[in-house]
């Protein structure tokens, strides 16, 4: 996102000697505050968990817990993440490609995880699926637990990551245009082949960073998680939930050694995000087409 | 042709268009959203309403609820104001100079979307602790941050300022030079080209970021349970209130909480929303 327009090119704007000395302080002043408000906290994670030395940082990530909560992250990340796929191509191809009555509110509706507490997202579904919820009796009775068990983790995982994809997409596809997807409807393409040929090779960039969102949040989500999961241990416990128990067990070197794999998938994520955006210019693909129009 | 005849039963479309797949992927999008959000948050408001009105407004406003609001939200809005301010900081620094290590920092920006909460929450209250790397020199000085109200407003601050960047940013990037070229050239110093051409401009950006900061904070849970201390009436925050009370299966006083927070959640959404859509009206007027 570095400077698209050079701001200091005009003789008019150069910059005096006080302007100088305030750019430099403004400068110090933000990178002061970064170091201390963010990296202090990573590096905090790192020093906490070695501060054992490195055969008791190993003996903690191996622990049979930790890697069962590792595999449930793990799979609950594999299931909610492509469903999200496919909702959010599904809702950006009927938002983008088509006009409708009430598409701002369908806009407005996938916004809605963004501002809802991860609390009461979680305890949406003890209302629906819990024993005192509407369906929780009757998939009770047929032996079907949704609350403390995977399906809920998996429910609320995807309540709080879905917007991420749709929110990618819908700009990225309105700024780019039905015209190449008409123009293959009407040299006699099929629905489908005009989405594998057309459609995806030029969404695929926008579709990676949006699923790269929605991926890193549902590996990290705690609050709607922690209400559905019940935290039985080797069985509904995701990695976050890990890291809390042990944490309140006071078992702060594990649970900071644990905080390490969360934090190291947070920091590939950053970069992945970096990369994506310098190789394919995802963003300012939109702003180009945006200026055009 | 089938294909045009299911085009025309689709009532609320507007326009038509030759590109196919309207009926797939307005109903897949329609089911989903209905099963994963609306029908679940009808459960919630359905079980709080079950309460009755006066019932409802006896659980919402019971002095430990009430607490937990002043706890939640005074930090909350403690915490956007420091979010705004530093965030405009960011912003301006990203958006406006050039200096090395900047996409790091740029990169950086994003660490609190990215970091799980727990993890944040847990590494906050490490730094801040009586023994940690900040709070030992704190902490002598009679400033107590872990387990105050003023850990609520870290926590909150370190989720929420990424949000004012990443609203803010695009926008000053974007500002025409001209603009500022044509102030400087009739006599603006520094300050009047701040306050009369940038600031107008960056303001609805500036009000959609800490709104979102806001919304984050007031709902936030993982980052901030640790560091809090969680005492009744004093540190106890609204998303950890109804945490308890699940615990305690009192599930519909829980839902009458939920329903205060959601109704919140929501005023703050219509803001936004006010706001952007009074950003495009405006933009629209000028060109």
């Amino acid at each position: 996102m570095s400077g698209r327009r050079e701001h200091a090119s005009s003789a008019l704007l150069q910059p005096s000697m006080q302007q100088r000395v305030g750019r430099v302080v403004l400068i110090a002043a933000a990178l002061l505050f970064l170091a201390g408000f963010l990296v202090l906290p990573v590096a905090a994670v790192f020093a906490q968990a070695f501060s054992q030395g490195w055969a008791m940082y190993r003996d903690s990530i191996r622990q049979e817990d930790v890697l069962s909560a590792l595999r449930l992250t793990g799979l609950v990340a594999c299931i909610a993440v492509p469903l999200n796929m496919l909702f959010g191509i599904s809702a950006s191809w009927a938002i983008t490609r088509f006009d409708f009555h009430g598409k701002s509110l369908l806009i407005t509706l996938i916004d809605i995880p963004l501002a809802v507490s991860p609390v009461v997202a979680g305890m949406m579904y003890v209302e629906v699926f819990g024993l005192h919820g509407w369906l929780g009796p009757w998939l009770s009775d047929h032996n079907f637990h949704v609350i403390f068990a995977v399906p809920g983790i998996v429910l609320a995982t995807i309540f709080v990551t879905f917007p991420f994809v749709a929110r990618e997409l819908i700009p990225f596809m309105q700024a780019q245009g039905s015209d190449e997807e008409v123009a293959a409807v009407v040299l006699g393409a099929n629905g489908w082949s005009v989405f594998w040929r057309v459609t995806l090779p030029n969404i695929k960039w926008a579709l990676l960073y949006g699923t790269i969102l929605a991926a890193s949040r549902s590996i990290g989500e705690f609050g709607a998680v922690s209400v559905v999961s019940g935290h039985i241990r080797g069985q509904t416990t995701t990695l976050p939930l890990e890291v809390e128990m042990l944490y309140n067990e006071y078992s702060f070197t594990a649970a900071f050694a644990a905080a390490t794999l969360l934090t190291l998938a947070a920091i590939v994520t950053l970069v992945l995000k970096k990369i994506i955006e310098a190789t394919s210019g995802v963003h300012q693909q939109i702003e180009e087409k945006e200026a055009k129009s | 042709m089938p294909d045009k005849k299911a085009k025309k039963s689709w009532s609320l479309l507007t326009r038509s268009s030759p590109l196919p797949g309207v009926r797939l992927s307005m109903a897949f999008t329609l089911i989903y959203l209905t099963v994963i959000v609306l029908i679940p948050l009808t459960a919630i408001l359905l079980h709080g309403a079950r309460l009755g009105f006066s019932g409802f407004l006896h659980t919402v406003t019971a002095p430990r609820v009430m607490a937990s609001y002043r706890v939640t939200l005074g930090s909350a809005a403690v915490a956007s104001l420091l979010s705004a301010l530093f965030g405009l900081l960011l912003a301006w620094v990203l958006a406006r100079y050039s200096f090395p290590g900047k996409r790091i920092v740029d990169a950086l920006v994003d660490l609190p979307f990215a970091l799980p909460t727990a993890v944040a929450g847990i590494s906050l209250t490490a730094l801040y602790a009586e023994s940690g790397w900040i709070g030992r020199y704190l902490e002598p000085r009679g400033i107590h941050v872990a387990f105050t109200p003023l850990g609520i407003v870290m926590a909150m601050s370190f989720v929420g300022f990424p949000f004012v960047v990443r609203s803010v940013q695009p926008v000053l990037e974007d500002l025409d030079p001209a603009m500022e070229e044509a102030a400087a050239s009739l006599g603006a110093n520094v300050w009047q080209r701040f306050i009369r051409v940038i600031a107008p401009v960056a303001f609805p950006a500036l009000l959609t970021g800490t709104a979102l900061a806001f919304a984050r904070a007031a709902g936030e849970y993982g980052s901030v349970i640790f560091i809090a201390g969680n005492m009744p009436m004093k540190t106890e925050i609204t998303a950890l209130l109804i945490v308890t009370k699940l615990e305690e299966f009192d599930y519909t006083g829980a839902a009458a909480i939920a329903g205060a927070m959601l109704a919140l959640s929501f005023m703050i959404m219509l803001v936004v929303n006010l706001t952007q859509w009074w950003v495009q009206r405006r933009e629209g007027k000028r060109v």
